[in-house]
């Protein structure tokens, strides 16, 4: 019997998800404790702006004043992703801060080798969340790990208080308060809720760039209510983190069969079992969604899965697989839209497939661009200047 | 013929036969006393939609669902099995969570790894083997990868632009406008009294403990250094009073 395929795709269209499976909304709890005089609550910023989330329960996302929670692999090996996020903010002329008092969420070694435990991993997010409150600014979280274990330990910590103070004497020993985000907010939902205003300054014309997006694990799938769905998206059965700033600047989201797969990252696999994360990222990633697809470029929205994307199709190429995509997060395609440098700004002479052509279907001369990079570079191998600054940036 | 397929009865004759019983009992109590472990665990419906969500299981022989039945089921044979040989294999992504029974069994393999370090499982180590860089980079510094890492005898397989990051490093940081990312050993520059701070939290939940048994090395050069960074400052580093394991 053939599959009804019609019939499938009208009962999609009119899903309603079901109440019995929604969460209850933590804020009560939250807000409990914080009576009860447990913790603090961080409020988000009068100017914020309200997003769906799985459940049908808005989400408020600061516009500003925002702390920036940076991300390890992104700083360390994509820089041009947090460099774009910045870029974007200061363009937009909002306020922000990028802290030295931030450690890492430290997720990445939890989920990898397991060297740490429940009170050590919510004990390095209070004292981040801490740092961040202290400066009055909210926080923003830049990887999707980061995001995914802090709602994880929100959840914890909501739950268990005997790990609750645990947490709080550790904090008291660094003269630290107790205090929760009354959101826990990740980059991609700031672009999300800002993509109208990011596409009123957008000058490179993206309607005829064909995308693919991968959500990220740990997005949406860790601590699902808390991630935004937009009913009008997808008829609000997947996330549409990603994909509504893509379209909303005039991309083309194409679909593809395995979205809800990994990207195969693996987090101890990345490092040290990479056979598994070539294999997952090239076979169920790149090449299905070139057959499928045929985009120009992957955007995504985490560290590992831009990294593992991205890293993974060179020795794919060992083994005939002649697919390659360009890929790199949406805060780095949002950015070059609204005329970011692709590599003083957007860095992507650090990322390995090739993302020429792509710059060239968007009009952007890619060889001037890097020659201008290499004059900027000769001025510091001259040592007439130390840094790339935001000035040399928007010069 | 299925009978004789049974897990319980391979496990009899396999090559932890000769680990006492009540040593498996012990350790899988170890991990029912994670507090987290009755959040993770509602009973299994067999169904198998973890498994189809499961990265791991589609290059491995790895299922969620076997955990998720196991611990269900208390068969600690099993469950020692499964934390010598599968839950390394987990690539710890959490598409298990689809679980329509509201079970995480990525979350219980957190919890089997944690006890399988706690103990200094002889698999735990294997499984570390080339990861103590990372530890040392993420316990040491603060952040768990750095620039300095991408070199080409690292990541062959990430190509030759790899060579070209390193080659330059130095000079495309200083090229990063925002001034937090021009350090090479750290993904950004942290303020020394953060990273102090973060010795505190490891020494005082017991989490740099945790490394002495499957890496004594490892653990005696952090224990070192930071003691040495914590030594004029007015830390308490002495065990929180209520530990939850």
């Amino acid at each position: 019997m053939p599959i009804p395929v019609e019939e499938i795709l009208s009962k999609k269209a009119k899903f309603e998800r079901d109440p019995e499976r929604a969460p209850e909304d933590f804020h009560d709890e939250l807000f409990k404790l914080e009576e009860e005089g447990e913790w603090i609550i961080q409020r988000v910023p009068d100017d914020a702006i309200e997003v769906p989330t799985k459940y049908g329960r808005p989400k408020k996302v600061p516009r500003q004043p925002t702390w920036h929670h940076k991300s390890c692999g992104q700083c360390g090996h994509i820089p041009g992703y947090s460099t774009s996020i910045f870029w974007v903010i200061r363009k937009l002329g909002l306020d922000y801060i990028d802290p030295k008092d931030q450690t890492s969420c430290t997720a990445w070694n939890y989920y990898a080798s397991a060297t740490s435990n429940a009170a050590a991993q919510a004990a390095v997010a209070m004292r981040n969340f801490a740092a961040a409150y202290e400066t009055g600014y909210f926080p923003i979280i830049h990887c999707g790990t980061s995001y995914g274990h802090y709602k994880e330990v929100r959840e914890e910590l909501l739950g268990h208080a005997d790990l609750r103070k645990q947490v709080r004497e550790v904090l008291g020993r660094l003269g630290k308060p107790m205090v929760m985000p009354e959101e826990i907010v990740h980059y991609s939902e700031w672009f999300h809720a800002m993509r109208h205003e990011i596409k009123a300054q957008q000058v490179v014309d993206m309607s005829n760039i064909a995308v693919t997006v991968h959500p990220a694990c740990h997005y949406h799938k860790l601590v699902e209510g808390d991630a935004i769905y937009d009913p009008d998206m997808y008829q609000g059965q997947r996330t549409s983190i990603v994909s509504g700033i893509a379209e909303t600047l005039g991309a083309e989201v194409r679909n593809y069969s395995t979205w809800f797969d990994c990207c195969g990252f693996g987090f101890r696999h990345i490092l040290v079992q990479r056979d598994f994360t070539r294999s997952f990222a090239t076979l169920r990633k790149i090449q299905v969604m070139k057959e499928e697809a045929d985009p120009d470029v992957v955007l995504t929205h985490d560290t590992g899965c831009v990294t593992t994307l991205d890293k993974s199709q060179f020795a794919a190429k060992a083994h005939g697989v002649t697919a390659s995509l360009p890929v790199m997060s949406e805060a780095q395609f949002a950015a070059l839209a609204m005329g970011a440098h692709p590599y003083k700004v957007c860095q992507l002479h650090w990322h390995s497939a090739d993302y020429k052509p792509l710059l060239e279907k968007m009009g952007i001369d890619w060889e001037s661009a890097w020659a201008e990079f290499q004059e900027d570079m000769k001025k510091l191998e001259r040592g007439e200047q130390e840094f790339l600054t935001w000035e040399d940036v928007d010069a | 013929m299925a009978l004789t397929a049974h897990p319980a009865h391979k496990i009899q004759k396999g090559r932890y036969d000769d680990v006492p019983h009540e040593e498996k009992a012990r350790l899988f109590e170890e991990v029912k006393a994670d507090p987290r472990y009755e959040d993770y665990l509602y009973g299994c419906y067999e169904c198998g939609i973890c498994v189809a969500a499961c990265p791991s299981a589609r290059f491995y022989d790895f299922s969620p669902r076997r955990v998720a039945q196991a611990t269900a089921r208390e068969d600690v044979e099993q469950i020692y099995e499964q934390m010598n040989d599968d839950i390394w294999e987990c690539s710890q992504c959490f598409s298990c969570l689809r679980c329509p029974r509201g079970n995480n069994p990525g979350g219980i393999i957190t919890i089997m790894r944690e006890v399988a370090i706690n103990n200094g499982m002889a698999t735990a180590k294997e499984a570390l083997e080339g990861y103590t860089r990372i530890i040392y980079k993420i316990m040491g510094t603060g952040t768990q990868v750095s620039p300095d890492m991408l070199q080409p005898d690292a990541f062959p397989d990430w190509g030759p632009q790899v060579k070209e990051v390193s080659d330059q490093l130095e000079l495309w940081r200083r090229m990063l406008p925002p001034e937090t990312l021009h350090t090479t050993s750290t993904g950004w520059a942290i303020e020394p009294k953060t990273i102090m701070e973060l010795y505190v939290i490891w020494h005082a939940t017991g989490a740099l403990d945790m490394i002495k048994d499957v890496d004594s090395n490892l653990h005696m050069i952090l224990e070192e250094m930071m003691e040495d960074r914590l030594e004029d400052a007015d830390y308490d580093t002495s065990p929180v009073t209520s530990n939850g394991h």
